[in-house]
């Protein structure tokens, strides 16, 4: 299971992120939040990185990154299919 | 859809025939905007049960093709129209505010400009310096816009600005503003290569005590991801598409002009007709596929706030934009000193010198990074057929 800690950590990297992370609820939508196209590739990177998954194109999308609770999900669906 | 194709030529007559003095004199072609109004075009894409007549993005930018190959501003002034209705359309449905405004944009045919351009910010339209100041149901927003294209002439102005002075740059809302409801004196004036007439000034821009129901409901994070962005793209190419058909068309008819006066050859220049005739085609595709994938999308926020979708549709400004001005320079070429001089039925320097903003309204090298970072995460493969 991915950790809301884990993903809070990732974020913080983010500039536009990094002063308002340990605020952010798990619902906050990160793009109201001043999350910007650049700065979600950057963290759809980082996520892939730290979590050894691929990202399939069907995911790339404003709404697969838009909460830390909906990351979470996200990147947890995904290792479990890559760990089966 | 009342014979949309008759209307907009019935307009494109007008803009013709105005278009040299709309350049000439840089102003703005308010002939050709009369005659929009009068044929009630500038409401098309307004849903039916407020007044419009529900009209779709493709055929928005078959107007727009029309539109362009008469006067290249007539036909930018009117795209950037749509661009901002799209957005309204788009996203206003849910306020009651902003479906009164769509009805009065179809029953009095009010004309939409933009102002997302500030000093200090330059022409990244996801940022804002000034900002919406709400006092209970009224707010007052000051703006340097250092560019309001048809500031002077607009009915409306859709402003970008932050949420509230507290709010970072990127957290912006978009706001109706009726023209009595500010002030915007000119602190910048148009004089340009081409595209004269879409009198591109800067004001400050002034409102005060306007109701805080005109701010637009959705963040405008999702109206330029899901409206704006694709409209805008697909819209200016269907109008340098316009632009750039016409000067193949020039170039057909000198082409011919030459066989029929020496029967039994091929004239030379034909071969470079054949050449800028297939890259025409080839610039057509492109924006068709655009729309086509623009309408498949239009309903579902997912796939159009894909970065698949943003790669194709910056991929279509980018290659029909660096298109348009190629083929119009072909057409130069084949024509010759007739397109060179300014007063032949050849004459192509006017499109010509329109046509070269294309590359750079929203410079090509600004989209190109942004896909280049998109690409660092798309993964591909797509068919022939699909995606």
């Amino acid at each position: 299971m991915v950790s809301d800690e884990v993903v809070r950590d990732i974020l913080r990297q983010n500039e536009a992120m990094s002063g308002i992370v340990d605020s952010l609820g798990e619902d906050e939508d990160l793009f109201e939040k001043g999350l910007d196209s650049f700065g979600s590739v950057q963290l759809m990177l980082a996520l892939e990185e730290r979590f050894e998954v691929e990202f399939p194109d069907t995911l790339l999308n404003r709404r697969s990154f838009s909460t830390i609770r909906i990351i979470r999900e996200t990147v947890s669906k995904l290792s479990m299919g890559a760990a089966a | 859809m009342i014979d949309l194709t008759r209307r907009a030529k019935r307009v494109a007559e007008v803009a013709a025939l105005h278009a040299d003095a709309v350049d000439r004199e840089g102003r703005f072609p308010a002939e050709a905007v009369a005659a929009l109004k009068a044929e009630r075009l500038l409401g098309l894409q307004v849903p039916s049960q407020y007044g419009g007549e529900g009209a779709g993005l493709a055929q928005i930018a078959e107007v727009c093709c029309t539109l362009g190959q008469a006067c290249s501003a007539s036909a930018m002034v009117f795209a950037m129209h749509h661009i901002k209705l799209a957005s309204l359309v788009t996203h206003g449905l849910t306020s009651d505010w902003h479906c009164g405004l769509m009805a009065k944009v179809a029953n009095e045919q009010l004309l939409i400009a933009s102002s997302t351009t500030e000093a200090g910010i330059g022409g990244d339209l996801r940022n804002s310096l000034c900002a919406v100041e709400a006092e209970g149901d009224l707010f007052n927003l000051g703006k340097d816009a250092s560019v309001i294209s048809y500031g002077a002439q607009a009915d409306v102005v859709l402003v970008t600005a932050r949420r509230n002075p507290e709010a970072p740059t990127s957290d912006q809302v978009l706001v109706a503003l009726m023209r009595d409801q500010m002030s915007l004196n000119r602190t910048s004036t148009w004089d340009t290569l081409g595209m004269r007439g879409t009198c591109s000034e800067g004001f400050r821009l002034e409102a005060k005590g306007v109701p805080t129901v005109q701010i637009m409901p959705k963040p405008f994070a999702e109206i330029a991801a899901q409206s704006m962005l694709a409209s805008s793209h697909l819209l200016w190419s269907a109008v340098w598409f316009g632009i750039a058909s016409y000067a193949v068309d020039r170039a057909r008819s000198f082409v011919q002009g030459e066989a029929r006066r020496r029967p039994g050859t091929v004239p030379p220049s034909a071969m470079r007709l054949a050449e800028a005739a297939s890259a025409l085609q080839s610039m057509k595709a492109t924006v068709l596929s655009g729309l086509r994938k623009y309408e498949g999308a239009q309903h579902e926020p997912d796939e159009l706030s894909s970065i698949g979708f943003a790669v194709s549709l910056n991929n279509v400004k980018t290659t029909a934009s660096s298109m348009a001005v190629d083929i119009v320079q072909r057409s130069l070429g084949i024509v010759g000193i007739s397109g060179y001089r300014n007063d032949t039925p050849f004459s192509l320097g006017r499109p010509l010198r329109d046509v070269m903003s294309a590359p750079l309204m929203i410079a090509n090298d600004r989209i190109l990074s942004n896909t280049a970072n998109l690409l660092l995460v798309q993964k591909g493969g797509g068919q022939l057929l699909s995606a």
